[in-house]
C-alpha cells in the first residue's frame, strides 16, 4: 500500500471540494454529506494501515529503517531561479522543491493518530452536528483539516510541511469560527489565527534560516549534513539554537504553549468535534510533531533544549492551576489540554522524544474521547456548558459516563490506562536526563502538575457526573440556551446521545484503556527479572531520532543494536564493552524508576480522593477553600491574568506603538511632503510674482511709456490733413530758408527789383 | 527806355513793349498763383475750393514751364554758342501731361467727394479726421 500514500491526503481533499462545490449548489442532504465526509477519511485510514503494515513488516526492515520517500511533482523548480537572476541567484539555484512525502515510523504514528482519531470524529460529528444549518460546510472543513493535516506529517520537506502548518491554522480559524453569527465565536477565530501568526513568523523564519544554512528543505537531507555540527553547549547559542529557536516558537504557536496558549481555550467557542479534532487530538500537537520531527536540531543546541522543557514545564503547571477553577466543561479540557501538551514539550526538552510522541498519541485517544464525551454531554443537556449546571448525569448518559470514565483515568494516570505510561514516561525521563543539569527540579513540577491534574478531572467529573441534579434547578431560571437540534423537548431532561455519537466514544474509551500497554517501559519485565525490550513503541520510533547525546545507550544493550542508523560508530563499538556495566545501572536505575512510578501514582490517586472529598463529600468546602486561599482563587479563575496582559497590555502597546508610528508618519512623512509642497507653493509664488511684477513690468512699462511719451508727439496728429500739409509746407520753406538762403534771397532780391524796375 | 521817334505803330509798339511781360513777370505771376492756391489749399474747408485751390497750384507750375520753354526758344542761339543744348518743346509736353493728370485728378476727387457726401452728408474737413491716431 505504501504506492498508495499519495492517495492518503487527497481523499479527504476530493471530500472537501465534493462537499465544498457542489454541497451547497446541489443542496446535498446529511446523508450524502457525511457519507463522502465519512468515506474520504475512511479511505485514508485504510491506506494509513496498508501503509503501516506494510512499512513496519518489510520495507523498514529492507532499508535499514530509511524513510519510504515518494515525489509526485517538482513544485518549485530551482533553475527558474537561476535563470531569471543569473550569477546572482547564489543559494537560490538549488532552491527546488519537490512535492514529496515522507513515510517513515514518525509520519506513520501521526497518520494513524490523524486518520484514526479523525474518522471517529467526523463519524460523532455526524450525529452531534444533526440539523445545523452548515452541515456540508461544516464536514467540508473537517475534511479539508483532514488534508492539511495529513500534509503535515507526511511532507518529506519543511515547506510541505508549512503549507499543512498554515492550512490547519485556516481550518482552525474557520472551525472556531463555524458560528459566525456568535460574536465570541468570531473573536476566537481572529484571536487564534493572529495568535498562531506570531508563532509562524518564527517557523517562517526558521525554515529560511534551515535553507541558508543548509542549502535544501529535505527532512533527510538536513539529518544528513547537520550531523556534521557540533553540540552546542548550555548558554552557547550558535547556529543550531537559533535554528531551533525559530521552530520552537512555531511550535509555541500551533501547540498552545506559554506565552501564546491563550488562543487554545478561547477556541473552544468553536463545535465540540472540532474542539476534540483539531484542539486536542491532532493540530496542536503538530509543534510536538515538528520538534521531534527537527530533533536532529534541536539536540545539537543544549540551550533550547533547556528551553524547550522549562517552557514545557511552566505551561503544564499554569496551565493545570487555572483548569482547577474553570467552570465551562470545555474550559477545563481546553487547560487540560494545554497542561498535557506542556508535558510533552517537557518530554521534548529532556530528551525523550519518543515519550513525547508516545504522549502525543496516548492523549490523542483519551482526550479526544473527553472532549467528545463532552460533547455528547452538552448535547444531551440542550448545549448547556456550564458545570454548575449538570450533575448526576450518569443516571442519564450511562455510556457517555462510562467511556468518560476510561478518559478520566486515562488523564488521571492510573496504571494500566494509557495515560499512565505515556506520562510517567516523561515525568521519569525528565527525572533522570543527562543533557542539563536540574531535571529533578522539573520532574517535581511535573509531579505537582500530576495531581492537580486528577484532582480537577475528578472535579469535572463529580460536578458533571456525579453528585446533585442541579440542572432542573438551573434551568428554571429561563437560561435556557437554544438547542439548534430541534428535537422539541419540553422539559430539559438530559438524554443520552444517538448511536453515531456513543460509538465513537466506545472505540476510543477501549483505546484509551489499552493503547497504553505498547509503552510499557522496559522497568516493567525487570521486575520479573526479563531484560526484553517490550517497549514496541520506543523500539519503533528509535530510527527516526538522532542520538546525539546518547540517550538510548543503556537500552541499546538489550534491543536490537541495529536499530541505531544513526547512532556514531564509536557508540557501536563501545556497546559490547560497557553492555555489563548499562546492566547493572538498568538495575540500579529501575528502583528509582518504580519509586517514581508509585509516587506518581499516589499523588494521582490522592489526586482523585481530594476531588471526591472536596466536590462529592463536602461540596461547600470549594466555596470555604476558595475563600480562604482568595488571591490564589482569583489568579486562578482570571487565568493569571495573562490574558488581560497580552490583551489589553500588550495589545495596547501594540496600539500606542502603531499611533506613535503614525505620529511620525503625520509629522514626519506628511510633514515632509507637505513641506515640500509648501516650498514649491513659495518658489512658484516669487516666481509668480517676478513673473507679474518685473517681466509685466517691464513690458508694462514700455507701453505706458509709449503712451505717455507719445502725449506730446500725439497732439501733432490732429487727423486734419491741411494741418500737415501745412507743416509740410511750413517745412518746405524752412529747407529752403536754411539751405538755400543766398538763393531765396537772389530770389526775393530780384523779384523786388523787377517789381521796382531797379 | 527810350521814347518818341518813329510812328504810331512804332510808338504804339515802344508803349506796348514798355508792358511786355518778361520771364520774371510770369515768374512772379506764377509765384502769386502757387501761393494763392496754397494758402487755400491750406485754409479752406469746403473740400471743392480746396481742389479750386490744387488747380491753381497745378497751373502756377504750368505757367512756369511755359515761360520758360518760351525763355529758352527766344534765347536758344545764344545758349547754343555757350555750348549749352535746350529742348524748348519739353516745357509745353510737361504741361500737357498736367493738364491731363489734373482732369483725371478732379474725376477721381469728385468722385471720392460725392462718396465722402453721401456717407458723412458733409463735405467739410475738418469733420474728416479718420486719420487721427
Amino acid at each position: 500500500m505504501l504506492k498508495l500514500v499519495w492517495l492518503i491526503p487527497l481523499s479527504p481533499l476530493i471530500g472537501f471540494a465534493i462537499n465544498f462545490l457542489l454541497g451547497r449548489r446541489l443542496k446535498l442532504g446529511e446523508g450524502v454529506v457525511k457519507l463522502v465526509a465519512c468515506a474520504s477519511v475512511f479511505i485514508s485510514l485504510v491506506i494509513t494501515l496498508g501503509a503501516f503494515y506494510e512499512y513496519g513488516w518489510s520495507y523498514a526492515a529492507e532499508h535499514n529503517n530509511a524513510p519510504y520517500l515518494t515525489t509526485l511533482f517538482t513544485w518549485l523548480p530551482g533553475g527558474l531561479a537561476h535563470q531569471t537572476l543569473g550569477r546572482s541567484a547564489g543559494a537560490l539555484a538549488e532552491f527546488k522543491i519537490t512535492w514529496g512525502y515522507q513515510i517513515d515510523q514518525l509520519s506513520l504514528v501521526m497518520m494513524f493518530v490523524v486518520t484514526f482519531v479523525g474518522f471517529l470524529i467526523h463519524v460523532f460529528a455526524t450525529g452531534y452536528m444533526q440539523g445545523d444549518k452548515g452541515y456540508y460546510r461544516f464536514f467540508s472543513y473537517l475534511n479539508l483539516f483532514m488534508f492539511m493535516m495529513l500534509l503535515l506529517v507526511m511532507g518529506s520537506n519543511f515547506l510541505i510541511m508549512f503549507i499543512g502548518w498554515e492550512g490547519v491554522g485556516l481550518c482552525s480559524y474557520l472551525l472556531i469560527g463555524y458560528y459566525f453569527d456568535r460574536k465570541e465565536a468570531g473573536d476566537a477565530s481572529k484571536k487564534a489565527f493572529i495568535v498562531n501568526r506570531i508563532g509562524d513568523f518564527g517557523f517562517a523564519l526558521a525554515i529560511m534560516g534551515v535553507f541558508a544554512v543548509f542549502g535544501s528543505l529535505e527532512f533527510t537531507k538536513v539529518r544528513e549534513l547537520a550531523g556534521a555540527y557540533p553540540i552546542e553547549g548550555l548558554w552557547q547559542f550558535g547556529l543550531m539554537s537559533w535554528l531551533a529557536l525559530g521552530l520552537f516558537i512555531g511550535a509555541t504557536g500551533k501547540s498552545a504553549q506559554i506565552p501564546l496558549y491563550i488562543w487554545l481555550p478561547d477556541a473552544m467557542a468553536g463545535p465540540t468535534p472540532v474542539s476534540a479534532l483539531i484542539h486536542a487530538a491532532t493540530m496542536v500537537t503538530a509543534g510536538v510533531f515538528m520538534v521531534t520531527r527537527t530533533n536532529f536540531i534541536f539536540q545539537r543546541s543544549v540551550t533550547m533544549m533547556l528551553i524547550v522543557a522549562l517552557i514545557g514545564c511552566l505551561t503544564a503547571f499554569v496551565a493545570a492551576t487555572i483548569g482547577i477553577t474553570q467552570t465551562d466543561i470545555k474550559k477545563v479540557l481546553a487547560y487540560s489540554t494545554v497542561s498535557q501538551l506542556g508535558y510533552m514539550f517537557l518530554g521534548a526538552g529532556v530528551g525523550a522524544f519518543i515519550a513525547a510522541i508516545f504522549h502525543v498519541f496516548t492523549h490523542a485517544f483519551f482526550k479526544a474521547l473527553l472532549f467528545l464525551g463532552s460533547g455528547s454531554v452538552i448535547h444531551g443537556m440542550h448545549h448547556e456548558q456550564e458545570m454548575p449546571k449538570m450533575g448526576g448525569l450518569a443516571k442519564y448518559m450511562p455510556t457517555t459516563y462510562k467511556t468518560m470514565l476510561a478518559g478520566w483515568l486515562a488523564i488521571c494516570g492510573i496504571i494500566p490506562f494509557a495515560g499512565f505510561w505515556s506520562k510517567d514516561e516523561i515525568l521519569w525521563r525528565s527525572f533522570s536526563t543527562g543533557i542539563f543539569a536540574g531535571g529533578k527540579l522539573l520532574w517535581i513540577v511535573g509531579f505537582i502538575t500530576a495531581g492537580m491534574t486528577a484532582f480537577y478531572m475528578t472535579r469535572l467529573m463529580a460536578l458533571t457526573f456525579w453528585g446533585e441534579e442541579r440542572f432542573r434547578k438551573a434551568h428554571g431560571d429561563g437560561d435556557h440556551h437554544d438547542s439548534s437540534h430541534g428535537s422539541g423537548h419540553g422539559t430539559v431532561e438530559p438524554h443520552e446521545s444517538p448511536r453515531s455519537m456513543t460509538t465513537p466514544l466506545i472505540v476510543l474509551a477501549v483505546f484509551s484503556v489499552f493503547i497504553g500497554l505498547i509503552g510499557i517501559p522496559r522497568a516493567f519485565p525487570a521486575l520479573v527479572g526479563s531484560h526484553a525490550n517490550i517497549n514496541i513503541f520506543e523500539r519503533w520510533l528509535e530510527p527516526v531520532i538522532d542520538d546525539v547525546h546518547h540517550l538510548h545507550s543503556a537500552e541499546a544493550t538489550v534491543g536490537s543494536a541495529s536499530a541505531h542508523q544513526h547512532s556514531e560508530s564509536s557508540t557501536a563499538a563501545a556497546v559490547p564493552a560497557e553492555g555489563a556495566n548499562h546492566a547493572a545501572e538498568a538495575e540500579a536505575v529501575s528502583g528509582s524508576e518504580y519509586l517514581l512510578m508509585i509516587l506518581s501514582l499516589g499523588i494521582a490517586i490522592g489526586g482523585i480522593m481530594l476531588g471526591r472529598f472536596f466536590y462529592l463529600k463536602n461540596p461547600d468546602l470549594p466555596r470555604i477553600w476558595a475563600e480562604r486561599l482568595r488571591p490564589l482563587y482569583t489568579l486562578s479563575f482570571n487565568k493569571w491574568y495573562w490574558d488581560y496582559l497580552l490583551d489589553v497590555k500588550a495589545v495596547e502597546a501594540g496600539k500606542e506603538f502603531n499611533r506613535g508610528l503614525w505620529r511620525v508618519d503625520a509629522l514626519a512623512v506628511d510633514g515632509g511632503v507637505n513641506g515640500s509642497s509648501w516650498l514649491t507653493r513659495l518658489a512658484a509664488t516669487i516666481s509668480g510674482a517676478w513673473d507679474k511684477y518685473v517681466v509685466d513690468g517691464l513690458v508694462n512699462a514700455s507701453g505706458w511709456g509709449a503712451r505717455f511719451g507719445s502725449i506730446a508727439l500725439r497732439a501733432v496728429q490732429t487727423g486734419f490733413w491741411q494741418n500737415y500739409a501745412l507743416l509740410f509746407t511750413v517745412g518746405l520753406f524752412l529747407c529752403l530758408f536754411l539751405y538755400e538762403r543766398s538763393a531765396l534771397l537772389e530770389l526775393v532780391r530780384g523779384l523786388y527789383r523787377a517789381a521796382t524796375g531797379k | 527806355m527810350q521814347a518818341g521817334g518813329g510812328g504810331f505803330f512804332q510808338r504804339m509798339q515802344d508803349y506796348l513793349k514798355r508792358f511786355e511781360p518778361n520771364l520774371v513777370n510770369f515768374m512772379m505771376l506764377s509765384f502769386l498763383l502757387f501761393i494763392i492756391g496754397v494758402a487755400g489749399v491750406l485754409s479752406r474747408r469746403n473740400i471743392i475750393i480746396i481742389f479750386m485751390s490744387i488747380e491753381l497750384i497745378l497751373n502756377a507750375v504750368n505757367i512756369n514751364l511755359i515761360a520758360f520753354s518760351r525763355y529758352l526758344q527766344a534765347n536758344e542761339l545764344v545758349l547754343r554758342q555757350r555750348g549749352i543744348m535746350v529742348n524748348p518743346i519739353a516745357g509745353p509736353v510737361f504741361t500737357i501731361f498736367i493738364i491731363v493728370v489734373a482732369a483725371a485728378e478732379a474725376a477721381v476727387g469728385l468722385g471720392i467727394v460725392i462718396s465722402l457726401f453721401r456717407n458723412r452728408e458733409t463735405i467739410a474737413v475738418d469733420e474728416i479726421d479718420l486719420l487721427k491716431w
